[in-house]
């Protein structure tokens, strides 16, 4: 299928007024050989019935850099061949007839330095509404390190946060506040004591909660700092809410996330929703004030969850971790949402780790490396409860924020007995590990044990025992590992 | 009350046994461990006194552990915590830290309130235990 020369046409023919093919227009070069500093974009390219797979892969690399839909003069007055994107490879998707893989391969010139916006503006701009595809989708980008080292990356990190917390070697504990909507400041402000006292690092406010007729923002600050300190009076230890300051101009959130800060909270959160542009003011923000920045991923399945068209939730983590937030959800696997677990684990891979080797079989299609770009913390959260622990520990490891709103507020005997439930299965989960035993087949014994000297832990194992959420994932990678055959 | 810092304060107090475990598995990751004390648990308080320097070339947990039983001669009635030092690129902090002693009655501390302009408040956290001077503060346990 594959056409493996150049079609490209040379000289002053390649300039004559009219349409041509883009195959033809140079943005199908199959001999190009990707620059170190070249960004490089892999989209699944489903084309129109009739339309010439190769043609199309050019087209999407075409409108996505320089490309018209006819031939202008005006290129003559650039170095357009720099400028033109190539898309170098196109393979079939496996088990999926009429789609392909192009890979397309960008100058780093054609993006401005440190700019989210720019970067999607070109690659996901235009090119997506384009008649002659019936569907596209961006699975994975290689950004050059040239490119990475123009962002700021998360404000705060991994490791610097959990030295701000003073809470290293295990999860940390978070719950939304729940019911998300209705509460007043007052009450709010009970929730998050209660959790926090119980034993939960930090709560959380929900993507919605902004300032509504029931709770304005005044005074949910107010009242949930009251909580914070409180807590952390009571137990001793670093404790931290998410202040959501998302609002509808800059100015407003900036006004919030000023007076969170004037009251001493340690953390505040924005919403995906606000934009790419504004999440990097944000992060430029919390960066000057020591602040660490939470992210929620709201709307973002409209767009990354079917297979088909779209974008992977793999480049909005890429993107969200050179943007600079320290906080993004990247999903559970176990829990009420969308998270196959080799997709998931790729998702966690990027935000945590310095290089990211190709896996395929993680949807990871690059190497990427990620120059010391500070860690981003992957939040966990949607539909899990503490007798999840083990799973949770093995799939996820370490370094995530664990959220068990309604797997604490729902509890039978109050919110800290919730809490204290999740912090013993946590602790005793990590112990065990720790100790080398097999905590992942262990795990129920594990959480039995430890709910011998623990009520709330025994009335949360009780409760939430059957709870499981089985569904077939709508994201699964392509590839799936061939076991190698010893010889 | 009790302080819930470090890794494991929700559960019952490890016995040595129970420590020296958490003991291997640092070295087995060949992380440096570090056992520090202090007579102040405020949370902010992030520079305890340390046992000596971290341990970087010991390799076996019985000694860190003879070195925990000395500094608990000396220091039995403060909170004492183990931690685990990974100077790998990329990390070079602590990578998990837990309290193994604590004075037999933890005072715990009070928040102080004061008002400001509008309805907000300035926090303070207070260390009880810090009322008196250094060295003194769990003396008549």
């Amino acid at each position: 299928m594959n056409i493996q020369q150049s079609m490209t046409v040379r000289g002053k023919d390649r300039y004559k007024s009219g349409v041509m093919e883009y195959k033809r227009m140079g943005y199908w070069e199959p001999n190009y050989e990707p620059k170190d500093t070249d960004v490089i974009a892999l989209f699944r390219v489903t084309p129109q019935d009739g339309v010439d797979p190769t043609e199309a892969c050019a087209a999407v690399a075409g409108e996505s850099s320089t490309a018209t839909w006819t031939v202008v003069w005006t290129d003559r007055l650039t170095a357009a061949e720099k400028y033109r994107a190539k898309c170098y490879r196109v393979d079939p998707v496996p088990n999926s007839p009429g789609s392909y893989f192009a890979y397309i391969a960008y100058d780093l010139d054609l993006f401005e330095p440190g700019s989210i916006s720019n970067l999607t503006a070109s690659i996901i701009g235009n090119v997506f509404g384009f008649k002659p595809l019936k569907a596209l989708r961006l699975e994975d980008m290689r950004l050059p390190v040239a490119y990475v080292k123009t962002f700021q990356g998360p404000a705060t990190g991994i490791v610097v946060e959990r030295e701000r917390l003073d809470k290293f070697g295990r999860p940390l504990l978070g719950a939304t506040v729940k019911p998300k909507l209705g509460l007043s400041g007052r009450n709010y402000g009970r929730v998050v004591y209660e959790a926090l006292k119980g034993g939960l690092d930090f709560t959380k406010d929900d993507e919605n909660i902004n300032s509504q007729p029931f709770m304005h923002w005044r005074e949910r600050f107010l009242y949930c700092m009251e909580a914070v300190n409180r807590a952390q009076a009571a137990t001793g230890e670093i404790k931290g809410t998410y202040l959501n300051v998302t609002a509808a101009t800059m100015e407003d959130m900036y006004e919030r996330a000023e007076f969170a800060h004037e009251l001493g909270s340690n953390i505040v959160m924005i919403d995906l929703v606000i934009g790419y542009t504004a999440i990097q003011s944000m992060a430029k923000w919390a960066r000057k004030n020591d602040m660490i920045l939470h992210l929620h991923r709201a709307g973002h399945s409209t767009y990354t969850r079917q297979r088909s068209h779209g974008v992977s939730f793999r480049l909005i983590a890429k993107w969200m971790r050179l943007a600079g937030v320290d906080h993004i959800h990247a999903g559970t696997v176990v829990g009420k949402l969308e998270g196959d677990p080799n997709t998931t684990r790729g998702y966690y891979d990027i935000c945590r780790e310095d290089f990211n080797p190709m896996q395929l079989e993680h949807g990871v299609f690059f190497d990427q490396n990620w120059a010391s770009l500070n860690k981003l913390m992957p939040v966990a959260s949607g539909g899990i409860h503490a007798g999840q622990m083990h799973q949770l520990l093995d799939l996820l490891g370490e370094d995530v924020v664990l959220q068990f709103g309604g797997g604490t507020i729902g509890h039978p005997r109050g919110i800290q007995a919730g809490a204290t439930a999740n912090r013993v299965a946590l602790e005793a989960m990590i112990l065990a590990r720790n100790e080398g035993r097999d905590y992942v087949h262990e795990g129920p014994e594990i959480l039995a044990k430890a709910a011998q000297t623990c009520t709330p832990l025994r009335e949360a194992l009780d409760v939430w025992k059957d709870v499981t959420f089985n569904y077939e994932s709508t994201d699964a990678p392509d590839f799936v590992p061939t076991p190698s055959m010893a010889v | 009350m009790r302080v819930t810092q470090g890794c494991f304060s929700f559960l019952p107090d490890l016995t040595d046994e129970q420590i020296a475990a958490q003991v291997q598995y640092c070295l087995d990751k060949g992380w440096a461990v570090n056992i520090e004390f202090t007579d102040d648990p405020h949370p902010r308080n992030t520079y305890w006194d340390m046992w000596g320097l971290p341990m970087f070339d010991l390799r076996d947990a019985a000694g860190i552990m003879k070195e925990l039983a000395d500094c608990r001669r000396v220091y039995g009635d403060r909170y004492i915590r183990i931690s685990g030092f990974d100077s790998g690129h990329g990390w070079e902090s602590v990578r998990i830290s837990f309290i193994v002693n604590r004075p037999r009655e933890e005072p715990g501390f009070r928040l102080d309130r004061s008002e400001a302009a509008g309805r907000n408040l300035r926090y303070a956290t207070h260390s009880y235990a810090a009322d008196r001077p250094e060295g003194e503060r769990y003396a008549d346990q």
